[in-house]
């Protein structure tokens, strides 16, 4: 499983990359990132190389910030390769409660972020059809 | 215009001695009839005898808010309570609000009270007056209805809200007093210029404005907006409600009506009287008041006394108009806030001690509220929704809890202020 952090951030000017400075100065490398945002404020959702690190340098730094297991989904990097994951997913009655898009690929294909109520439960039933999850190790090392 | 010459315009001297009766009778009343200030004049070792002058009221123990918290509901009351005819309540810190009563007399005296503000406010017999103020437990419709109907007004009582209406009526029913908050007077007319009515479509002659702090640029502008002339009534339940002191129309100072008040200021931090002319704290002692009278009630508002005479021919002492409060207490739209309700409603809703920030500030012609709270780590979620629900959830405690609608916004961990003392929780941006 993969652990995601997540922080709260005001819509305010320079709040992202004061958090990326944060990060970049105890060497934490950002390999996914992806903002949901509303009027007022943001949440901010990164997969970093080392997860715990980042997380206490986050608290440390006064952020409201969360540790969430989320899963990395292979999908196949053609026209349609997304469409087809997300369909054996709704097939398998696993609701997407948010997803992004990882920087890096694998030789396989691309790779996709996704949260889902249940991780451990969705796990095997994406294992189940076909589509394949990558482990911690693989994702922060790539 | 007076509406009662005879006490409004009495020698001062004379008015003294009627003082002193009443003040006599009072505190012998209070010390038989009432165990809570049977026992703090014991404390201070006064006895009903000792009142001998009117200097000796500074002999007398103050009465404040907290006291009538601590003898909620009616443990204060100084008659029996079959002789109690109405309560009036307002909102409180714990959720409990203050409670007064009234006998039958009192209502007569508040009746007369409130006829002679109304009548320094321009209304007479023939007015048509709408009171756009708030009736049930809120002292302000029923004691501005009452006052009107002892004048014989015709009064229209529309209480608060639906602007709208408000408006129809005021041109369709010819309303030519007008009395309500200051700041709900402004939006009216705001509306009415929305509108793009005529203001020659309207009888209004006269404004009579209260239970919020306002300002003379405020009364300069419903003045121009509105082509009134618009003067401050003050008053507060604990004492009896509005009624206690009424600008004339010489708009300098309120008039407190000393044959039923006696007033002084204090510093609010040592409790020593001040001399006329300097700021601190207001002090009320009622005089005539029988469910619930009032040794030195400290009404936490800041004012100071103007002694010479007025040019209406009114010999009662005026006072400056409210300048402030010497406590965290907000009055937003005519409602009481203390911080301290937002904090518990934060507390309930966060599960966590919470660090917030109150913004009160006036947009356009309206109070608004603004409460900013920091996500700590027990209410941050990853999902926006869940963000989404907090705010919700918060903005619907503070609805119910304070009355009034409040925005609500979520700031990071430690961006509020912080200090080693009292911590800020408000900041007041209201420019009135």
């Amino acid at each position: 499983m993969i652990k995601q952090i997540s922080l709260f951030l005001e819509n305010k000017k320079g709040r992202l990359a004061h958090v990326c400075r944060v990060l970049g100065n105890e060497n934490i490398n950002i390999r996914a990132l992806s903002i949901a945002d509303t009027t007022d404020f943001g949440v901010v959702r990164l997969i970093v190389n080392e997860p715990e690190k980042a997380y206490q340098v986050l608290k440390a730094n006064n952020f409201a910030v969360s540790m969430t297991d989320v899963l990395a989904m292979e999908v196949s990097d053609t026209p349609g390769g997304l469409a087809g994951a997300l369909e054996k997913l709704g097939q398998a009655g696993i609701d997407v409660e948010y997803m992004y898009a990882f920087l890096g690929t694998t030789s396989q294909g691309a790779l996709v972020i996704i949260r889902v109520e249940n991780p451990d439960k969705a796990l095997s039933v994406i294992r189940q059809s076909g589509i394949n999850i990558l482990s911690e190790e693989q994702v922060y090392t790539l | 215009m007076y509406w009662n010459q005879h006490y409004e315009c009495m020698p001062h001297q004379q008015l003294e001695a009627v003082q002193l009766e009443r003040l006599k009778n009072i505190v012998e009343r209070v010390y038989y009839n009432v165990p809570f200030y049977r026992h703090k004049l014991q404390e201070v070792g006064v006895e009903p005898g000792d009142i001998q002058s009117l200097e000796d009221l500074k002999k007398l123990p103050f009465t404040t808010k907290q006291d009538l918290r601590d003898n909620y509901p009616f443990n204060m009351f100084a008659t029996s309570m079959s002789d109690i005819v109405r309560v009036h309540a307002s909102s409180g810190t714990t959720g409990k609000p203050t409670v007064v009563g009234y006998t039958r007399a009192d209502l007569n005296t508040w009746a007369e009270l409130m006829a002679r503000a109304l009548t320094c406010g321009g209304t007479t017999k023939s007015s048509v007056i709408q009171i756009a103020y708030g009736y049930g437990l809120f002292t302000g419709g029923l004691g501005a209805h009452y006052g009107a109907e002892r004048i014989g007004a015709m009064v229209i009582p529309i209480s608060g809200g639906n602007t709208q209406r408000q408006l129809m009526i005021m041109k369709d029913f010819g309303t030519t007093v007008l009395t309500c908050t200051p700041s709900y007077a402004i939006h009216l007319a705001e509306v009415w210029e929305s509108m793009g009515e005529d203001r020659s479509q309207l009888k209004l002659q006269y404004g009579i404005f209260g239970a919020e702090p306002w300002s003379e640029r405020m009364r300069q502008e419903l003045e121009k907006r509105l082509q009134i002339s618009a003067i401050d009534i003050y008053g507060l339940s604990e004492v009896i409600g509005p009624g206690v002191a009424c600008e004339c129309q010489e708009k300098k100072g309120l008039h407190i009506f000393e044959d039923h008040f006696i007033p002084e200021i204090i510093d609010p931090v040592t409790g020593e009287n001040l001399p006329y002319g300097e700021k601190g704290e207001l002090v009320i002692t009622t005089l005539t008041k029988e469910a619930l009278p009032m040794l030195r009630y400290r009404t936490r508002d800041i004012s100071m006394l103007i002694k010479e005479p007025c040019a209406c021919g009114r010999t009662h002492i005026r006072m400056h108009r409210v300048m402030g409060r010497t406590d965290d207490m907000l009055i937003i739209r005519g409602v009481n806030v203390f911080p301290s309700q937002v904090e518990t409603v934060l507390l309930e809703v966060g599960g966590t001690e919470p660090h917030y920030l109150l913004i009160v500030d006036r947009k356009g012609s309206l109070d608004e509220l603004e409460v900013q709270v920091e996500v700590s780590a027990e209410m941050f979620s990853d999902k926006v929704k869940g963000l989404e629900d907090l705010g919700h959830k918060i903005r619907h405690r503070l609805e119910s809890v304070l009355g009034l609608t409040a925005k609500v916004k979520l700031v990071e961990p430690h961006t509020l202020p912080r200090s080693e003392g009292k911590t800020q929780r408000v900041i007041d941006r209201r420019k009135i």
